[in-house]
């Protein structure tokens, strides 16, 4: 009897990874930006959301190996006199829980609708994809727009600092369910016509135990290779909002506002503002998008490779 | 003889396949008529089966037999009829108040393959249906009954922590039929259960079947398009052509004296040892549709014997001298089949 760790240690998935370079070094980079992201508060220079700790004299120094850099502030400051690397690690903390949260919500919602649409069929797929392709013709920036609008009219500015994060992860999950939906569902629908469902009914299984029990562990990998690509579409769809000043505000700010806020400052010569988060942001989508990539070829046997 | 396990009284399955409402509307004689395409596959079958028995049901891909087993076992609803197990009628039972007769039904399916759920363990696919069906079974009682039936269909116990795919084709089907004994069925429906099996695990897959089946007293509905192994393995055959049941006969009777023009033709493809040249009884055209069926006798198309009778008036199953039952007006009225 083997072990699962054992068994783990001798399966293709791990040999697969281990020859891919590519896989390897995304799984790197992307443990790396986590890591980062949950000991900003200990690692990060200063604390760039205490206002005691920023003077405004400090705004728009240059990172400390160009002409006028300090070598306080090693990549710089913005034009509020926050010390750039602090302010990206703690804008990547906050990017990552938006990204997770969100795709935590989408999954959610996704797999109850998708599940349902596709197992029960009939009139209840009809009328769930229906919901499904309404929602996806909404472009979400409207919705955002509109949400975060409405928000911050009845809540006000200063409550819409505390509640900015909840806010955007409900935004950006409503927006994107559907995708998760449509994938389950189609995965869901190859899966119930095989005879191991049949063999259930025919024990007498209810048709939720069927679907949760039977049904859905079969359809998870292709959840987990749309999971890697939609935390990195909500990373990207969070900057966006933020980036458009519906997301984080200045004083809380995640990536894209802090692109956003370097955006004005980027023809004075200040071009650090905008160029190393943007890079940060890069680098992270791309690294998630790579891991994904490969976990797609990887868990679909027909494309098995060498 | 005694009253049946089984009976199934004139079950129709009829399944739609027409899309959504548009695709319902047709355009006819300048009307427009909302019309509903069907897919005849069960028409009109009645059959009983005997306790300790193994009724064999063949035909041809596409003849509606692996839909009669699932109709059976409700899996699908009939379009009409009934269907009844000793004595008492189960086709119209909720999901609730058919849980007893599940425990008295099972099913081996015919791809070992795709029959067991990948992601579970030997183990949890032979204690899922025992913990349903008896919540209160203490772990071990569970395990011994595990150990007792995996032994009793030739696995080892000791692999009960391993998954589907690390057995091979034969060893998955046994798995498959210990997950059907493993609540002390009375009557099992095998729907094509040696088919995707080699032939060499074919013979031990059969043998496995009727050694069980003597021990426990099984009943057996054997649904198969492999006619040496019904003449192995049945009791009585029933065949059938296009939704239609033919002839209902003694396994024995069939083989040597078949009746119906359409398993005479079946039977003359069996090949036999010295037989320098073949005679096929060689039918003509294809099998039709089962969306548009013929009128009258579904077979008479193609069938050597057939004339204005069969092509108007639909035949019924009745019972010769020797117990065998056939739908054919060419047999009633002692024509001279070729």
């Amino acid at each position: 009897m083997k072990s699962s760790l054992q068994k783990f240690k001798e399966s293709y998935f791990l040999y697969s990874f281990k020859r891919d370079k590519v896989a390897m070094a995304s799984f790197i980079a992307i443990l790396i930006f986590i890591a980062l992201a949950i000991t900003a508060p200990w690692i990060a220079p200063m604390n760039p959301y205490d206002s005691n700790n920023i003077d405004i004299m400090n705004s728009e120094i240059a990172p400390s190996w160009t002409k006028g850099g300090q070598a306080d502030f090693p990549l710089g400051t913005d034009n509020m006199g926050r010390d750039m690397l602090s302010t990206m690690l703690y804008g990547l903390r906050t990017s990552i829980m938006i990204g997770i949260g969100a795709v935590s919500l989408q999954a959610l919602i996704g797999i109850f609708m998708g599940l349902s649409a596709g197992y029960l069929g009939g009139k209840t797929d009809a009328i769930l994809m229906r919901i499904a392709d309404i929602q996806f013709s909404f472009p979400y920036l409207m919705l955002a727009i509109l949400v975060g609008a409405i928000f911050q009219i009845v809540f006000g500015i200063s409550r819409y600092e505390q509640l900015a994060v909840p806010l955007l992860i409900l935004i950006i999950g409503f927006a994107e369910w559907p995708m998760y939906a449509r994938t389950i569902r189609a995965s869901v629908m190859r899966e119930k016509n095989k005879e191991y469902v049949e063999a259930a009914k025919v024990i007498g299984l209810s048709k939720p135990v069927i679907m949760v029990r039977h049904v859905l562990p079969n359809s998870l990998t292709s959840l987990m290779v749309i999971s890697t690509i939609q935390i990195a579409n909500a990373v990207m769809s969070e900057a966006a909002l933020s980036f458009l000043g519906l997301g984080m505000p200045v004083t809380m700010p995640s990536l894209g506002s802090l692109i956003r806020s370097g955006f004005d400052y980027i023809f004075s010569g200040s071009w650090w503002i905008t160029v190393f988060p943007g890079i940060l942001l890069i680098l992270f989508v791309l690294a998630i998008n790579l891991l994904g990539d490969w976990l797609r070829d990887v868990l679909n046997p027909k494309l098995y490779k060498d | 003889m005694s009253t049946p396990v089984l009976a199934i009284d004139n079950i129709v399955k009829h399944f739609d396949i027409t899309g959504g409402f548009l695709d319902q509307i047709k355009f006819k004689n300048g009307k427009f008529k909302l019309e509903k395409t069907t897919v005849k596959a069960v028409n009109n079958v009645s059959l009983s089966i005997y306790k300790g028995e193994t009724l064999s049901v063949v035909g041809e891909s596409g003849c509606g037999k692996s839909t009669l087993a699932r109709v059976v076992l409700g899996l699908y609803a009939p379009s009409s009829g009934q269907i009844f197990y000793d004595g008492k009628r189960i086709d119209n039972l909720s999901h609730k108040q058919m849980l007893p007769f599940r425990k008295k039904m099972q099913m081996i399916f015919q791809d070992p393959y795709a029959s067991l759920n990948p992601r579970k363990t030997v183990q949890r696919t032979l204690e899922e249906p025992l913990r349903f069906h008896n919540p209160k079974m203490p772990s071990i009682e569970i395990n011994n009954k595990i150990t007792e039936v995996m032994e009793q269909v030739g696995v080892d116990p000791a692999w009960a922590k391993r998954f589907p795919h690390e057995f091979s084709g034969g060893q998955r089907q046994r798995i498959s039929i210990a997950r059907g004994l493993i609540l002390d069925p009375e009557l099992i429906v095998a729907d094509e259960p040696v088919s995707a099996l080699d032939v060499s695990i074919q013979a031990q897959i059969l043998n496995l079947l009727m050694d069980t089946g003597q021990k426990r007293g099984l009943t057996y509905l054997f649904i198969t398009h492999d006619l040496s192994v019904v003449q192995h393995i049945s009791t009585r055959v029933a065949v059938m052509y296009l939704g239609t049941l033919c002839e209902v006969a003694e396994s024995k009777t069939l083989f040597e004296n078949p009746r119906h023009p359409y398993t005479r033709a079946l039977l003359s493809a069996i090949p036999k040892v010295g037989e320098t040249v073949a005679k096929h009884i060689k039918l003509k055209g294809e099998v039709p549709t089962p969306v548009n069926l013929p009128s009258g006798c579904v077979f008479h198309e193609r069938c050597v014997s057939a004339n204005k009778r069969c092509k108007a008036e639909v035949p019924k199953l009745n019972t010769l001298e020797d117990g065998t039952q056939v739908a054919c007006h060419a047999v009633e009225e002692k024509r001279d089949i070729a």
